[in-house]
């Protein structure tokens, strides 16, 4: 399979990306900002990092880099898109998926482990992370709380988009397990079509256990189970 | 092209055919501040500093940004602030989240 993943400046969890798609067996190649054309890719994967220095408001500015008329294109077409914590606020910046990133409640950066409820197994995402398997993933972000008007959470919530929420390690979906204040606790979403999704926790950063953590790749490993199921999409 | 390469170009707009005499350079304010709906962590850390400070009557705080985008003299108003909501709508504020004002002079 092979995943694209996309550079802006000051992107700096793409080579994690990168090289989580490499250990699990898969081809990777970056994807510069200002590329017009994804190439081969059956997914497309929005790093984590500070594009353009969070300038104006994370994933703002990155929104408008030429190659994210592809990955629109892509997304469009049905391809997999998923975003990871910054790739999370450019998704959102860029109407890809709804609502918006804003800062943490406490207005602190948090960089600390937390465990992840996985709501639903209905996703490209998510269909192979076992049953009451609360994901043990890092987290490092100062704008992660997620925020959308109560009707897009009643649709949110009534067409199943979201995906992830933070809980505590015995599942718990409680205040306190909530590291930046995001509204039910979410931590991650897709699109109605399901196709495109993100979430603010790194699993591209836990997919090995030398890093503290290996439950990311649970993620992944749903990601290329979807793939193998599906026809090959035509090249961007 | 991208907005930030739009809002350079209209910057640099010829005046128009019939030319602005006072020669006075234009500029676009925009006010931007969250939605009441949203949480403002910044606005009530700002709040609770001023009751600190002793000062009382104050009952919120809300911290938003202000923009400038300065204009060459002699700029079509109009077709100005059409651009200028564009961008504003598209990237200097977000609407899921904020509210912005704009006032060209």
């Amino acid at each position: 399979m092979n995943f694209s993943v996309l550079q802006f400046p000051a992107s700096n969890c793409d080579q994690d990306a990168v090289h989580a798609a490499r250990l699990l067996g898969h081809s990777a190649r970056l994807v510069w900002h200002k590329d017009t054309s994804l190439g081969d890719t059956d997914i497309v994967i929005v790093p984590g990092g500070f594009s353009y220095g969070d300038y104006l408001r994370c994933g703002a500015i990155a929104r408008f880099s030429p190659v994210m008329q592809a990955v629109k294109q892509f997304a469009d077409n049905g391809g997999l898109v998923l975003g990871l914590c910054n790739g999370f606020q450019v998704l959102t910046e860029a109407g890809l998926l709804p609502g918006a990133l804003i800062r943490n409640r406490d207005l602190q950066f948090h960089c600390e482990n937390i465990y992840l409820k996985t709501l639903t197994t209905d996703s490209p995402f998510t269909n192979k992370i076992p049953t009451g398997k609360n994901l043990r993933l890092p987290i490092a972000h100062g704008e992660g709380c997620y925020f959308a008007d109560e009707p897009t959470l009643a649709s949110l919530k009534a067409n199943n988009q979201i995906l992830w929420q933070y809980c505590d390690a015995a599942g718990n979906v409680t205040d306190k397990a909530n590291p930046n204040g995001s509204l039910q606790n979410i931590a991650g979403i897709c699109n109605e079509r399901r196709n495109v999704a993100a979430l603010m926790p790194h699993p591209e950063r836990a997919c090995e256990l030398i890093l503290g953590n290996d439950d990311g790749k649970w993620i992944f490993e749903s990601v290329i189970a979807a793939l193998k199921s599906k026809p090959a999409l035509a090249v961007v | 092209m991208s907005i930030i390469d739009r809002i350079i170009i209209l910057t640099r707009l010829p005046p128009p055919f019939i030319p602005n005499f006072t020669g006075a350079s234009m500029k676009a304010k925009i006010i931007i501040t969250p939605k009441k709906a949203v949480l403002d962590p910044q606005g009530k850390t700002v709040q609770n500093a001023l009751a600190h400070m002793g000062y009382t009557g104050v009952t919120g705080v809300h911290i938003g940004k202000y923009i400038e985008i300065d204009l060459a003299p002699g700029t079509d108003k109009a077709a100005a602030e059409k651009a200028i909501n564009d961008a504003a709508h598209k990237l200097l504020s977000n609407p899921v989240i904020e509210d912005y004002k704009l006032e060209i002079e």
